[in-house]
């Protein structure tokens, strides 16, 4: 049995394999043109333990297909930058509801990860959406300190944009989520 | 619907901390919290399909247009397995680097280093049915960086994976055997205790050169494991 190689930073210039048409799940020349769902936005700015803006981070996202489902062909895997207000923004499919431990149920969510200079492994989290009535039920939210829960709850802007801001550190530190 | 087997935790020492002092970034981005462990679910046991046609493999970083870049032209292959040592087959690996001067081609690269117009320093590859990988590439220079300490980076390939399950994903890089650099290195030295830092340092592999054309090293990646294997009636 050998250990996991270590993770090191992705640094400064990650970008070299940035490409922005990865932000948007459902574009029309991408493996996800015209799947089925309700199609939305999941934004947010990624602040630091000084408040400031990360405009440098890489962030990757991976969620089930309208139906909650991983295996159905939908492709839900996204990659973004950061701009310079530390902001990703994706376009997806809202996600359903996945099986969870037991015969349990998650609520629908969006896992979220973020690799940057100064981070030495990628970071994960998870953006739930506000009012979604299996919150409560939740198997991993259970987990979270109700304290803390509201760090992965994004919040509808208007209808179909979600937004969740992620702080590294410091007042209102995201909840970062380790499987 | 039966649960998915978890993944190990993770050993001691074998991963960098989040808060490394002599990283100076890391001061002001690492979480003050510990993660909340979570179990494996299906959304961490699940992932990406990348041996599609929307993830084209990009192996030969060494020419541009048919011209060949300045430099050290090397082979870089390995074999990616899990922490149980089976093979990650359609694993995504991708790569970026600087070129022979220490100089990425990226708009924020501030380094007075040449750029090679032959040279953009970044591949795609998807591992075959053993887990295997090739690229073939130019050896990158060293090049300074704003830390407290020499103030160079050792020679280093970026490398990110993608496996069968979302909680593999790794970003990290491959190192030189014997670069002067790596002793002081703040990120290398911080990836973990000694096993876990020699595992980043690639070796020179004579199966891998290529007479009148590259030097060759090997580098193989662990990605995480599943903690045990499932029974029958599990
Ligand atoms: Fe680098």
């Amino acid at each position: 049995m050998t250990d996991a190689t270590a993770s090191q930073t992705a640094g400064p210039f990650w970008h070299m394999i940035d490409f922005p048409e990865w932000a948007d799940l459902l574009r029309a020349d991408g493996p996800n043109a015209g799947a089925a769902g309700e199609r939305i936005i999941l934004t947010g700015r990624i602040t630091d333990g000084d408040g400031a803006v990360v405009p440098d981070a890489m962030v990757e996202i991976w969620q089930a297909d309208a139906d909650g489902r991983y295996d159905s062909g939908f492709h839900g895997f996204g990659r973004c930058a950061t701009d310079g207000d530390g902001v990703y923004r994706f376009v997806t499919l809202k996600p359903g509801a996945v099986p969870g431990p037991g015969n349990g149920t998650q609520a629908p969510h969006i896992v979220i990860a973020i690799f940057a200079r100064g981070l030495m492994a990628g970071v994960m989290t998870r953006a739930y959406f506000s009012g979604d009535a299996r919150l409560g039920d939740d198997p991993v939210l259970a987990l979270v300190p109700q304290a803390r829960r509201a760090t992965l709850l994004a919040r509808q802007q208007k209808s179909g944009l979600w937004r969740l801001d992620i702080r590294l550190q410091g007042e209102g530190e995201t909840v970062f989520l380790a499987a | 619907m039966s649960d998915p087997i978890p993944y190990r935790p993770i050993a001691a020492g074998s991963q960098p901390p989040l808060d490394l002092p002599s990283y100076r970034s890391t001061g002001k981005r690492h979480p003050m919290a510990a993660p909340v462990h979570i179990p494996t679910t299906l959304t961490e046991a699940s992932a990406p399909n990348f041996a599609t046609p929307w993830y084209a493999p990009h192996t030969n970083l060494s020419v541009v247009d048919g011209k060949a870049a300045m430099g050290e032209r090397i082979i870089v292959a390995g074999r990616v397995t899990d922490e149980n040592g089976r093979p990650v087959p359609n694993a995504m690996v991708e790569v970026w680097q600087a070129n022979a001067s220490g100089r990425y081609h990226h708009a924020r690269d501030q380094h007075d280093a040449p750029l090679d117009p032959n040279f953009l320093g970044r591949g795609r590859v998807i591992t075959d049915a053993e887990g295997q990988y090739r690229f073939t590439s130019i050896r990158p220079g060293a090049y300074p960086w704003r830390n407290p300490g020499p103030g160079w980076r050792p020679q280093h390939i970026h490398f990110g994976l993608h496996g069968t399950g979302f909680a593999q994903r790794l970003i990290t890089q491959m190192y030189f055997p014997g670069d002067p650099l790596l002793v002081m290195d703040a990120v290398f030295l911080g990836g973990g205790d000694e096993a876990a830092r020699e595992r980043l340092v690639a070796v020179l592999d004579p199966e891998l050169m290529q007479p009148d054309w590259a030097l060759g090293y090997r580098f193989d990646i662990v990605l995480r494991g599943r903690a045990a294997t499932p029974f029958e009636n599990a």
